[in-house]
């Protein structure tokens, strides 16, 4: 049970035996510990990774498009593939695969099972259906004999008009992890029923506080689509305001972009260290970046607008200086996964100044994949923080930079370390061990080559100004100036690059449809799930820190200052004026 | 609490690296003057631009070119899937001097984005999009909608030529 190691944290209290000597086989892993769980956290990350095998064939049909490499689609098609890639890795390749992650996560560190068999049932329901009619509504975009279409990308900017179902899909998405949340609330309820006095364990307060942050950042998009295009696209109101809406969708696509990082923040704060050999610095500065996100992550979304019209400078200037204060909890992250693992490679006897680095364990892909993320995600963040840059933004926004950006943000630092991360988790999670274990070591470096390609190449073509978003980016009355390199030269990076992540994306998938088919249930697993202690632990931090209602309600707060006034000024003129009539008419 | 020294020193330096950052973006934004899009452009209906009721609106004018005393005004009407004017024939401005555009669209949301530079905004339905350049060389700039728009989107372009004053036609005033 969780507490019975007798310290208040409850984290350290796992004892999973892999493997006994004697062949007896007392196993005590995640899925013989928490049978139902595992299986609840394996449906979500099966399909998470089936979004993921398309998503990453759309995404090469695009990087051989655009840069005319190969064309097997038209280039109207294009943004059927491109919408289809958006929605299938952005949001239902994270939204599955952090629900996976956080219910093993939260289920492991509170030592209790989900409560209600019927509320899980419920929300994976939910999200499931939702992904079906959203995915269903975009790949009919391919087809001229189904009368439904959704080529509007993943942003679904009114007057821009989809198929209602892919409204109502990214809905039920939505209102499904939803229930997913509550879920892991009810659970931490069981478990402070038990344990009245005890710190939250980190891993529970890690979930607790990514999903407040949700629940108050994704209430945007959903009233968005719920009152605005459902009932727009429906016909029974003719027109929505363009702005109102889409100043809805950013005030959840900034908070969103954490929602997909912090899973894997909670992947380098508790399991990386122990990967390396080590264990945590510090279990009270992991929960100051925590509480520091759900503060910060939802007023910054302007920061998405700097060049729309019809906002104020001033709003923009606000959610500029938030955004930059919500550069430190990334700094803290960064000091303390490399002190971390600096840490690990000196208890397992490395020394040296930088040689520890080389003693890390670059063989085992659970490893050098969380790490290649982290190095990738330091190179993200230098990039964000030009597109933070109010007036630096002017000069990349809308370009092929941004795609640049963020595929080592999501496209990297999450996608890479939910791959490694599953190297090590699926076997928890099956009973099963990992098989094709040589294809899984080269697989992080395959990855991260192609990203080095494709994304140094999107970054420089941004800067030339090449648009992001285009099936043809070459135009009759346009010349792009390439600052550094040449056009030709960065075509050829991103379709070399592409062709690399489509690999890596295959290879990934062949060592887990291999493990799911080829391993034998009770087999050996050669990891363990047990979290070491942190150097120091919650006992040295103010209780404050765990007071989830302050931090939400500051939050709320913030939220307030930012988005009051804003809000009011555009609605002021009528909630649905001035109005568009959607498109195709 | 307990933190290490280093940590301590981290974030120390972490804070004080994003003060600077929001130092030298406020200055660079009151400073020099770089010109940003805000909510000057005021707001139309899109309807009253897809009719061509140009005269409808305070804020907005048929689209072209125009040489007032307060300096060159340039309406542009983005739509699926041209510039007008940009696309058809240039938008031809003269160097040296401050120019002022003002671009909205009908129908669905679009970019305007001169290549390379740092002339962008987002061009949305019901908003004005208003912003002021000066060019200081001659030369041309394209045009490039940036902004999915429907699947003719990639065939959405133009061109600014930027013309000595001497050579300026002017337009209507
Ligand atoms: C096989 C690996 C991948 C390849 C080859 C690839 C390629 C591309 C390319 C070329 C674009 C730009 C299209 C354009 O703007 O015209 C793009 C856009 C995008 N990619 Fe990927 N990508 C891959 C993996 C991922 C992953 C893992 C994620 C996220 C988890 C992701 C998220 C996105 C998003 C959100 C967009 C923007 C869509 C939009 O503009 O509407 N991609 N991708
Ligand atoms: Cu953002
Ligand atoms: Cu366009």
């Amino acid at each position: 049970m969780a507490t019975e190691h007798g310290s208040e944290t409850g984290f350290e209290t796992e004892q999973e035996f892999v493997e006994t000597e004697d062949g007896t086989r007392r196993r005590l892993a995640f899925v013989d510990r928490f049978p139902e769980a595992a299986r609840t956290a394996r449906i979500c990350l099966w399909i998470a990774f089936a979004a993921f095998g398309v998503g990453a064939l759309f995404g090469l049909i695009q990087a051989l498009h655009r840069t005319n490499t190969l064309r097997i689609i038209s280039s109207a098609d294009y943004y059927t593939i491109l919408t289809g890639h958006g929605v299938l890795l952005a949001l239902v390749f994270t939204t599955f695969g952090i629900a996976g992650l956080f219910h093993w996560a939260n289920t492991r560190s509170l030592g209790v099972s989900p409560t209600s068999r019927r509320l899980t049932q419920g929300w994976l329901w939910t999200m499931s259906i939702g992904t079906l009619l959203a995915a269903g509504t975009i790949v009919a975009g391919l087809f001229d004999w189904i009368p439904a279409s959704a080529d509007v990308l993943y942003t679904f900017y009114a007057p821009l008009e989809a198929h209602p179902l892919f409204y109502v899909g990214a809905a039920l998405l939505i209102v499904g992890s939803w229930g997913a949340g509550l879920d892991w609330f009810l659970q931490y309820r069981e478990w402070r029923s038990h344990n009245p006095d005890a710190r939250i364990p980190l891993q529970s307060f890690m979930v607790m506080t990514t999903m407040l942050m949700w629940y108050l950042s994704s209430a945007g998009v959903a009233i968005e689509v719920v009152f605005f295009l459902i009932p727009w696209s429906l016909g029974l109101i003719s027109q929505v305001d363009p702005l109102l809406t889409r100043t809805l969708f950013w005030y959840f696509g900034h908070p969103v972009v954490y929602f997909w990082l912090l899973p894997a923040y909670v992947v380098w704060y508790t399991v990386l260290p122990k990967l390396s050999g080590g264990r945590l610095f510090s279990d009270p500065l992991a929960r100051v970046t925590f509480v520091l996100f759900l503060l910060l992550s939802t007023p910054v979304g302007f920061h998405h607008q700097y060049t729309d019209p019809g906002i104020a400078s001033g709003y923009k200037l606000v959610a500029m200086t938030n955004t930059m204060f919500l550069l430190l909890p990334s700094l803290l992250t960064l000091f303390t996964v490399v002190a971390s693992m600096e840490h690990g490679a000196r208890q397992q006897g490395s020394t040296g100044r930088l040689a520890w680095l080389k003693d890390l364990p670059w063989e085992r892909p659970e490893f050098s994949g969380i790490a290649l993320a982290g190095i990738m995600f330091a190179a993200g963040g230098f990039s964000g923080m030009i597109n933070a840059g109010m007036n630096i933004n002017y000069l990349i926004h809308n370009t092929l930079w941004v795609p640049g950006h963020f595929h080592l943000t999501v496209g990297t630092a999450y996608a890479l370390t939910l791959m490694a991360i599953a190297y090590w988790l699926v076997p928890q999670l099956t009973g099963k061990r990992l098989q094709f274990r040589g294809l899984a070591a080269v697989q992080p470096f395959v990855w991260f080559v192609g990203m080095v390609l494709m994304s140094n190449a999107m970054h420089r073509g941004g800067l030339a100004g090449i648009p992001r978003r285009t099936a043809e980016p070459q135009y009759d009355m346009v010349s792009f100036d390439a600052v550094v390199g040449t056009v030709g030269e960065m075509r050829l990076q991103i379709a070399i690059g592409g062709t690399l992540l489509f690999v890596g994306a295959v290879m990934f998938l062949a060592v887990m449809f291999g493990t799911w088919a080829l391993g034998k249930p009770n087999s050996r697993l050669r990891v363990n799930g047990t979290i070491p202690e942190p150097l120091s632990g919650p006992e040295e931090s103010p209780r404050v820190l765990d007071n989830l209602k302050l931090w939400t309600a500051i939050a709320i707060m913030l939220v307030l200052l930012a988005y009051g006034i804003p809000l009011y000024d555009m609605v002021a003129d009528g909630l649905l004026s001035p109005g568009s009539v959607p498109f195709p008419e | 609490m307990h933190v290490h020294r280093f940590e301590r020193l981290w974030f120390g330096a972490s804070l004080v690296l994003i003060v600077a950052f929001i130092g030298t973006i406020i200055y660079g934004a009151v400073g020099p003057g770089i010109a940003m899009v805000d909510d000057s452009g005021g707001t139309v209906e899109p309807s009253v631009i897809a009719d061509g009721e140009y005269e409808q609106a305070d804020n907005f004018r048929e689209p072209g070119v125009y040489d007032t005393e307060d300096g060159v005004d340039v309406y542009v009407v983005a739509r699926q899937y041209f510039f007008q004017p940009g696309t058809s024939e240039p938008i031809r401005v003269p160097a040296g001097e401050e120019i002022s555009f003002h671009v909205t669209s009908p129908d669905v949301t679009h970019g305007f984005n001169l290549a390379g530079t740092n002339v962008n905004t987002m061009v949305i339905p019901g908003q004005v999009a208003e912003f002021s350049v000066t060019f200081e060389e001659t030369g041309e700039h394209g045009i490039v909608c940036h902004e999915y728009c429907g699947d003719g989107h990639h065939t959405m372009e133009g061109q600014v030529v930027v013309v000595e004053q001497s050579e300026f036609e002017g337009g209507e005033n």
